[in-house]
Order: C-alpha cells, then structure tokens, then sequence
C-alpha cells in the first residue's frame, strides 16, 4: 500500500529554539497515528507543521492526492493549501471554541465546510447537518442553537461534525479530547474510533494520554525535546518501550 | 504426512533493560528454537517465570526480541517479524497471527457484540454478517444474550474472559496464539474452548498455547513444548 | 479657475482618480485610498464626498439623496457645500443630474450611461461580520471564498424562515468579487445589474473605494431553494399611487395612524406632477 503523507527530515525552529527536529514518518491511507510527549515536546508543532500551517525550516512534507500524484507541501500556494485544507483535509483543535464559529447556529457550523465546496441547497445542507447531528450523538433539535449553549463536550463532538461532514482524506487532530470529564472523554474517543473506521480516516492525533494512543492508534511516534526518541507499534512502544523516557513515560501513567 | 511449517523461531533472545533502574538487565529468553506446523498444538510448559507469556508476545511482535529471528509464513511468503515494518506487522496481524490474551482489554462504551464483531469487519465481513457470525460463537460460548449489548466492563472475570476468546477466535487465522485463555472458566466453558481449537487445528490452524489447567493442557496439546527460568545476568 | 476647485487639493483628486480607476478596470474590488479629513463627521458620507469632489467639474448638476429624499439634513448639507465649493449647479431631478450622491437608495427613475452614481458606504467589507480580520478577509476574497457569506444567509433561513437580510444584501459583481451594495434596501439590487449608469462606492471611514462599471452583471446571492426575492407592499403609496416603488412607512400623529409613501421624494413629486397635467 502506498503512502498518503510522507514526512521526511522535517525541522521547524522558532529562532534559536527548536519546535521540532528531523521528523520522518509515513501515514497510509486509513491509518491513524498518534505523537505522544509531555507539553513542550514539539508534538503540536510537528503536527502545524505537517499540516501546512507553519512553513518548515527544512525537510518535507509530501502528501498524494486522490489522483495520485504527490503534492510538495512548502511549494504549494495559499490558494492551492487552502483548497486541500477545505476539501481533503481537516483539522481539530484541542479547544472547540477555536474550531468552531461561535456566532453563528450549529447548523451552519455543520454546513459551512460543504457552502465551502459550492453546495447551495438549504433544504440538502439542512439534511446533511442533522444527519452528522445525530451521528456525533447531538439532539438534531438544537440544529439551530448558538455553540456557547453547549457543553464543552458537545461543542469538541459538533467540531468533528464540523470537520467530517465533508469525508476529508486526512485528518489533524490536536489533543481534542484534553480539558474534558473523563467520562465525556471516553464518549469522544469512541466516537472518533467508529467515524475513522467508517468513513477510513487517515489522521494524526497529538496527545499526551497514552491510553488515547492505545485505544486509538495503531502506531505511535514518541517526541522529546522535540525529537522522536521512538516509533512503532503503539502496542510495542506502551508494552515494551525502549528509550528511557518512553519507559519513563509508561511508568508515569496511572492505572486503574 | 509433513503439515506445511507456519512458524519458526532461531535463536530468540529477550532481556528488558530498565533504564529507570540503575539500567538492571532483566534477560527472560535465550537462544531459544521453535518449530510451529500447521494443525498442531504446541503448549509451553515450564514454570512462573520461565517467559511463557513473554515469549508468545514476541513472537505476537508486541514485545521486540533482542535477537533472534521470528519467522512467520504470511500469504505464502516468510517474513520475519524481528526485522518487518509496523505495516507489515500490522498486516500478519489481520490475516496471519491470532492472540488471546490473559484479559480482556475493554473499550469503553462499545457493545460486546461489537467488541466480537469488529475482527470480522476489519477483515472485510460485512457488517450484519460480522455480527451474526460474533452472535453465534457468544452463544456457543454461553455469554447470555442480554449481555451482548451492553460494554463488558462490568462483566464477570469469566464472561470478560470468554468475550475475549470469542474476539481472538472469530477470524479463522493460520496461526493462534493463546495466555491461558481457560484460566478463569467452568468446566463446561473449557470444553467449549477445547472444541474450538479442535476445529480451528482442523482446518489447519497452528496453535501456540499456555494452559496451566493440566486437564485442559492434555485434551488440546499434540505437543508439549518445555521453558525453563533463566538465571539472573 | 479650477485650482482647488470642489474643495480636495489637486494631488489628492489625482490620488483619488487613481484609485478610481483601479476600482473601474477591477470591479467590486475595494481599493485602499488615502482617505482624507473632510469637514463632517464618518457616518455622514465622508467618502461619497471625497469621491463626488474628485469627479465634479464645472458643468456637472448635483443631486444628492439621503434615504431617497432631497430634502433630509444630510442631502441639503452635502448639496449646499458642493454648490458652496464648486459652485456646481444642484438639481432634485433624477434626469437633469449628471452625478447623483446618495446614502441607502437607488432612484426609482432609470438611470443613463451619462451618469454617475456615488455610494456613501460606511462598511465596505460584505464579510466583516463573520470575519473580523482583514488579512483574512483580504485573502478570501483573493482566492475568491466565498462560502462563508452563504453561512450568513443560511442563519438568516434557520432564525426566520427565509433570507431575512433586508439592505446591504451581498452581490456577486461580474461574476468574481463579492461586493457590499452598501446599506440599499435589497429592492434596489436587480438595479445594479447591468446598470447603464457608472457606480461608485466610497467609504470614508474604512479608506476604501470600488466601483461597478457600466452593464456589468450584478448577482444578488442565494440558495437554490430560496432565491432572491425583493420587498413587496400590500400598499400603494397615499401620494401617488405608485404600485412599484420602494415605500417608507411613516407615523402621522400621536395615535399611531401610519401612511406608507415613496421612499423617492423626485420620483413621487414627478408622478404628481404628471397626475395634475
């Protein structure tokens, strides 16, 4: 099978200081993987920088179209980013509020991605937007209530309505169940796991809960510093990590 | 008769160095050589310690060897899991390699229906078939049919157990591995386990296994493969 | 003895002539300007000011209308300073004006390629609602992205059953730009289409100029299944019995008796006139 992303040497720095350092990694089609490391391992960063929000410092970021052919993520124009961004890709962030519009009904916050795409049908757009309601597990009835009058972890599911409704290819999600219940957690991440399973997902997930990797992932990359120190199995590097701040990580984890 | 050879470990070595512990060397497999033939039951016998577990999670590749090769026929090709991508790994895992594990590892909030289902569905079933299939094999199992909906979290040690075996054991795969996967069933419920391997080795399975239970050992195994516990380096 | 004439030195009607023109050759794109202080208040149409100075010459006759009416505050203002700076002959008269500056209407009387309508816009990015910055909005409409007005539209259908957005209703001009119409009552959108009189829009304030040319097509946006539709009266207006022009609703006296007359103080006195002979 071949690749839909492939990263390869990728470094971003902010000045003298490193966001991340010599990244490689490959993404198939139907895959998702996640980047585990504490705060101020470079994981968000390396996740910008893929997606095409930070320009690197130096490597590449390839990406294979639906046609096939390979696009070189630093080359492309605004213009051409932004289309990928609207119609192939999509992008959860880790606080609703950012991801979401807020002024505007949860219906339009659904449809908007797809008036992105042209689609000019109030009755279809209507449609679609309770369907996706329902399928992240909101009351189609409040299509037309703000945002600001859900729950926090109503507003994370309406985001990934809001980014799904369009079927993207690729997925980038950074740390969207931290900052919830458990409980409400545990909804998300199952509702994550059946839409990637649904709909083939590829996605790269950042998180710092290694517990989200396992339930979700199949494959991890560990980051420190803001290199990777391991990548493989995510089932391997949890059960037998090898770097000493893997398994210092694995012990820090609480069980219950 | 010579059954077609599935699996073949060469001197596989496993140590765990704990970094976090004045870097202490745990070594728990050395030079180890094993054999897997289609239709057999080979049952590592030896005692606590002796790397039972761990050797059947090298060879599942959830453990990295140290050294040593695991050789496994995967879609009429040898690969080697010591060496292969996680990709590859990956994919022997769908198709190739079974585990059951001692536990259930429950995912929150999905059903134990689905929980069953879901190899099937990775496999390409679709998914009524998938779920009549998983429906089939709880009711074989004698999981109650009122508990196939709801999220084995609050199931019984043994109803955990038999969910787990039913979603190792759904995909017919060439070679099975099994932790003491009758550890905490009935009599009734072994024999069911018995018969399951029966039929899987029938149709060709290889089956790796550790079972604890000697009576169970007797009735499944062809052969009986002896570990013994490593001295401390 | 045009020095100065029409209140603006030369370099800053030059300046504006530019940007003028950029906005002609580009339309519906807003070009930046160097808006300069003018002698009233932002609001009260800075920038049609700045644009009707840059334009009027010595032969030009003025109209000015602020909500369709020539005899508001802000048109007997703006008409007296310009018949005061440029001693410009002023008319009420949609026909015998060469430049008409107005604020929130179209005349109800067609328009003639050898005139020229100025807009006072007092916001002229159709986006900034739902888009607070500018960089962005500047990008989308680089890119031409436009689907985030339709969000607007669609709230409009999901809070009251249909688009709601009653004046400054978005246009699509010539089939690229998306383009603030500045606050006209949507009545008055089929005018801009293809509408053989120039248009210039100024915003004083946000230092901004665009222009719809001459037979340039003007789209209003909509859904399929809820196109654009303009107002519709049940009345007539009380003064001239006009079934099709834009009417206000006015309140008579103290007992709340209202009676609804043409928006268009010219076009209505016209149709009395006409009436009477």
């Amino acid at each position: 099978m071949s690749a839909l992303l492939q990263v390869r040497g990728l470094s971003r720095h902010y000045g003298q200081r490193v966001g991340c350092e010599d990244v490689s990694f490959d993404l198939h089609p139907g895959e998702l993987l996640c980047i585990v490391g504490e705060s101020g391992s470079g994981k968000s960063t390396l996740l910008n920088t893929v997606a095409a929000q930070l320009a690197p410092s130096s490597g590449s970021v390839r990406y294979r179209q639906r046609s096939g052919g390979w696009l070189e993520l630093s080359a492309l124009s605004e213009a051409d980013r932004r289309r990928l961004a609207r119609e192939e890709w999509g992008f959860v962030t880790q606080n609703p509020r950012d991801g979401l519009r807020l002024n505007v009904s949860a219906g339009a916050n659904v449809a908007e991605r797809l008036m992105a795409l042209g689609m000019r049908n109030y009755s279809q757009l209507r449609h679609i937007a309770r369907g996706w309601l329902e399928r992240v597990e909101i009351d189609p009835a409040r299509i037309d209530d703000a945002p600001t009058s859900f729950s926090g972890g109503m507003q994370q599911r309406l985001q990934i309505a809001r980014t799904l409704v369009t079927q993207p290819r690729l997925v980038f999600m950074d740390e969207p169940t931290a900052g919830l219940d458990v409980s409400v957690q545990a909804r998300i991440l199952d509702l994550l796991r059946r839409l990637v399973n649904e709909l083939g997902l590829a996605a790269v997930m950042v998180t710092h809960d290694l517990a989200v990797a396992r339930l979700l992932a199949a494959r991890t990359i560990v980051m420190q510093g803001g290199r990777v120190v391991e990548t493989g199995l995510t089932d391997q590097i949890l059960d037998d990590p090898q770097h000493p701040y893997t398994q210092l990580l694995v012990s820090s984890v609480l069980t219950t | 008769m010579t059954a077609a050879l599935m699996l073949e470990l060469r001197d596989l070595s496993k140590s765990f160095e704990l970094h976090h512990q004045h870097g202490a060397r745990l070594n728990v497999l050395r030079g180890l050589d094993l054999r897997l033939h289609a239709g057999e039951c080979v049952v590592l016998s030896g005692p606590s310690g002796a790397g039972k577990s761990t050797l059947l999670r090298v060879i599942y590749a959830n453990y990295r060897p140290t050294f040593g090769a695991v050789h496994v026929r995967h879609a009429d090709r040898w690969l080697d899991l010591a060496k292969a991508t996680p990709h590859e790994v990956l994919d022997v895992r769908r198709h190739t390699l079974g585990y059951v594990s001692q536990f259930l590892r429950v995912i929150p909030r999905v059903p134990a229906l689905d929980i069953v289902a879901e190899p099937l569905l990775q496999a390409g079933v679709d998914e009524q078939e998938a779920r009549r299939r998983a429906g089939d094999l709880l009711r074989r199992l004698n999981v109650p049919e009122r508990l196939w909906p709801l999220p084995p979290g609050t199931f019984s040690g043994g109803e955990q157990q038999r969910v787990n075996i039913a979603r190792g054991l759904i995909v017919r795969r060439p070679i099975v591995l099994l932790d003491e996967p009758t550890a905490s069933l009935d009599a009734e419920n072994r024999n069911v386990v018995a018969q399951l391997l029966a039929e899987a080795r029938a149709d060709g399975s290889a089956v790796l296994g550790i079972f604890h239970d000697e009576d169970m050992r007797d009735r499944v195994a062809t052969r009986l493969f002896p570990m013994q516990t490593l001295e401390a380096a | 003895m045009t020095y100065n004439f029409a209140f603006l030195d030369e370099d800053t009607k030059r300046m504006l002539r530019r940007a003028l023109l950029k906005a002609v050759a580009i339309p519906g794109y807003q070009v930046p300007f160097g808006s300069r202080e003018m002698p009233l208040p932002y609001g009260w149409g800075t920038g049609g000011i700045q644009v009707t100075a840059a334009l009027l010459g010595p032969d030009d006759v003025l109209k000015v209308i602020d909500q369709g009416a020539d005899d508001t505050t802000n048109a007997v203002n703006i008409r007296r300073f310009f018949s005061r700076v440029a001693g410009v002959a002023t008319t009420e008269h949609t026909a015998d004006a060469t430049l008409i500056q107005t604020r929130h209407r179209i005349p109800e009387t067609s328009l003639r390629e050898d005139q020229i309508l100025v807009f006072q816009v007092p916001e002229p990015e159709p986006l900034r609602t739902l888009e607070p910055r500018e960089a962005e909005t500047r990008t989308l409409h680089a890119l031409a992205d436009y689907g985030l007005m339709h969000v607007k539209l669609y709230e409009d259908i999901a809070q009251y059953g249909h688009i709601a957005t009653s004046y400054d209703y978005p246009v699509l001009v010539d089939g690229r730009f998306l383009t603030s119409p500045s606050p006209i009552p949507k009545f008055d959108n089929p005018k801009l289409d293809r509408s053989p009189a120039l248009m210039l829009f100024g915003a004083g304030r946000e230092k901004r100029l665009y222009a719809i040319p001459p037979y340039t097509r003007v789209e209003s946006l909509a859904f399929d299944d809820h196109p654009f539709e303009i107002q519709r009266w049940e009345h007539q207006c009380e003064l001239c019995g006009s079934g099709e022009s834009y009417l206000d609703e006015v309140v008579v006296d103290d007992r709340g008796t209202r009676m609804f007359v043409c928006s268009d103080t010219d076009f209505c006195s016209g149709r009395r006139v006409e009436a009477q002979a």
